[in-house]
């Protein structure tokens, strides 16, 4: 980490959304910092709140969702801006990337069309400047230059392409912040490996501060810095990925990674976390972790905080020290 | 192999102009997890759905305990049908959502006229606890389990018939890593004590590493590289399976990605279909398609390279 002020920092961030008539928790007390051209990786499964926090940041929460806690990007708060305002400062300052290029680009727009609007409104380009810099923006994530993508339409393009495309629109205003919500995760492998390390490029050549959303903590280990395991809302475990798959201290965080198969191994099974996740609204008291947990005990009906242990913040009563066999 | 369970050869199928799949062939031996790999517009999922002819193949052998599926009449089909299952990816979309899941796991075995009903309504019973469920989930309909359960009732009903041979395309990739554990642990309990074969498709490496005795690596409707899992995981031979196994995450990077996409099935590259991406094609590749070779006793490459 650096000493640099945080290009984003988040203070106890929560979020509720209201389900059957009541407000029902989804994240609780989050907090993180990302520096200038670090990369932060939210872990989790689905449910456990991680696509909910970047929606908070990026000030799109669901429609009554009810958000606290506060969030600056480069030192201004964002949470008491008013929504024109906001706009103005998370469309500039702040880029996305989400899952499914297919269904968060326009189908009927062309691509030219799309990227130029959101040009001219952040940047006050003269649409022909636009135009230019979207050339050059589409030319700078690796799209052939020979093809005229700015009159193609979504369509038109394969997933990789289309993946270009959205980072290209990330980058488009010079954010200082990009969010990519599983980026990779609808693409094959062998373009997943493309566009991470076309990820990777930008965030040396421009010093980008990331958040990477992703549910596998061996992809997010190859190139973020930090890692945040969430479960059922909470901030479990923090710590470097490396940290996280090797010597996991939150028991959740160990179970993931036992639970996937690793490359190499000679196991005759994998060992699953028993149970499952619990959904929205029946999170239990205490220690969210603790009916699945092995190391369970009456300790746990006391919700435990986040503390320092090793090298990592881990939230748990019994945290674990060894390494994974 | 002489103990083969399933043996296919020279399958294709041509969609019009089309060539989803083309001269694959492959054995599978009983009890034993053969998977295929690939990524989209392989032809992996054709060849699953081949392979039980519920697409039918345009060419090709399937030898299935000793006879040719694809010239069976539709009758004798049906019949042996029973050996075979099959499990999707979404296991919400292959339920129907209007059945209980007693009367879900005990379709097959009505299909195929096995028991009468007090006896089907029983082996629902074992069934539901071979696979993990409270007996009471038998009253119950799908949308009131989650994915991992849903999976497990596919499972339930797969194996309603005691088939040989189960083919599961993309099982757990739907599934949260966690649960995921949980159903192919299942699959491999249920494989040992049975005494299953099954044909595993996966895009997932680090899955089908763990499930499989042998590999099939597809890539654009056609076999490159064929043998045993640990062979082909510790030394690719085919540049394609390298490439695959460089990207997988996990796994240390040895090289830089694949440049390109994968082409369009409908416009495929002359000769080698894997040469406008790799980076070690050459003259011949362009004007001859590589025959796949054995390389080792029980392990096959389609490349010129492979050769000497």
């Amino acid at each position: 980490m650096t000493n640099q002020a945080p290009i984003l920092e988040v203070r106890d961030l929560s979020v509720s959304l209201p389900i059957s008539g009541r407000m029902v928790p989804v994240v609780t007390d989050l907090s993180m910092s990302i520096a200038p051209g670090e990369a932060v990786a939210l872990v989790g499964e689905s449910g456990c709140g991680k696509s909910m926090t970047a929606r908070a940041i990026i000030g799109l929460p669901p429609p009554g969702a009810v958000v606290s806690g506060s969030i600056r990007l480069e030192g201004r708060e964002l949470t008491t801006l008013s929504p024109r305002e906001r706009r103005r400062v998370g469309g500039r300052g702040i880029g996305f990337i989400f899952q499914e290029p297919m269904t968060s680009l326009h189908p009927t727009l062309s691509i030219g069309q799309q990227m130029t609007d959101s040009l001219r409104y952040n940047l006050n380009l003269s649409t022909r400047a636009a135009r230019d810099r979207a050339r050059e923006l589409l030319a700078r994530v690796g799209l052939p230059k020979e093809r005229d993508l700015l009159n193609a339409y979504v369509h038109e393009l394969s997933g990789g392409m289309r993946q270009r495309v959205m980072i290209a629109m990330a980058i488009s205003c010079n954010p200082r912040l990009v969010i990519a919500d599983e980026p990779t995760t609808a693409l094959d492998v062998t373009i997943q490996a493309q566009v991470l390390e076309l990820l990777i490029a930008m965030r040396a050549e421009i010093g980008l501060a990331m958040l990477y959303i992703s549910h596998d903590l061996e992809v997010v280990a190859e190139f973020c810095d930090r890692a945040i395991v969430m479960y059922a809302g909470d901030q479990v475990e923090a710590g470097t990925p490396v940290e996280c798959l090797k010597t996991p201290h939150h028991p959740y965080t160990r179970g993931l990674v036992d639970a996937i198969p690793h490359a190499g191994e000679a196991r005759s099974r994998l060992s699953p976390i028993p149970g499952q996740v619990p959904s929205l609204g029946s999170w239990p008291r205490g220690c969210r972790f603790q009916p699945r947990c092995p190391r369970q005990d009456d300790r746990c009906a006391t919700r435990p905080e986040l503390a320092t242990f090793v090298r990592s913040e881990v939230r748990c009563w019994h945290p674990l020290a060894g390494e994974v066999s | 192999m002489t103990d083969a369970l399933l043996d296919v050869a020279g399958l294709s199928k041509s969609f019009h102009q089309v060539h989803a799949v083309r001269d694959v062939g492959f054995t599978i031996g009983r009890g034993e997890t053969f998977g295929i790999v690939g990524e989209s517009g392989s032809g992996k999922s054709t060849t699953a759905r081949l392979v039980l002819r519920l697409v039918e193949p345009t060419r090709g052998v399937i030898r299935f305990r000793g006879q040719d599926l694809a010239t069976l009449s539709k009758e004798a089909l049906r019949r042996e049908r029973r050996h075979m299952q099959m499990i999707f990816q979404d296991p919400f979309g292959s339920l129907n959502g209007r059945m209980t899941i007693e009367q879900l796991i005990a379709e097959p075995m009505e299909v195929h006229h096995i028991g009468d009903s007090a006896e089907r309504r029983r082996r629902v019973g074992q069934l539901l606890a071979e696979v993990g469920l409270p007996e009471a989930a038998r009253h119950r309909f799908p949308h009131e389990f989650s994915g991992g359960q849903r999976q497990r009732i596919a499972i339930a009903r797969a194996l309603a018939t005691e088939p040989q041979l189960i083919v599961a395309d993309e099982p757990v990739s739907a599934l949260d890593v966690s649960v995921q554990a949980q159903v192919l642990n299942l699959l491999l309990d249920l494989q040992q004590r049975h005494g299953l074969a099954l044909l595993f498709i996966s895009h997932d490496l680090r899955v089908v590493e763990f499930m499989c005795d042998r590999i099939a690596v597809m890539y654009l409707g056609t076999v490159v590289e064929e043998g045993q899992k640990a062979e082909i995981y510790a030394e690719p031979r085919h540049p394609y399976t390298r490439a695959l196994l460089d990207s997988a995450p996990g796994r240390a990077r040895k090289g830089a990605p694949l440049k390109g996409d994968i082409p369009s099935a409908a416009n495929l590259p002359t000769g080698c279909v894997f040469r406008s991406r790799c980076p070690r094609a050459f003259d011949r590749c362009t004007h001859e398609a590589p025959q796949p070779r054995a390389v080792a006793p029980s392990h096959r490459v389609a490349c010129h390279l492979a050769e000497e």
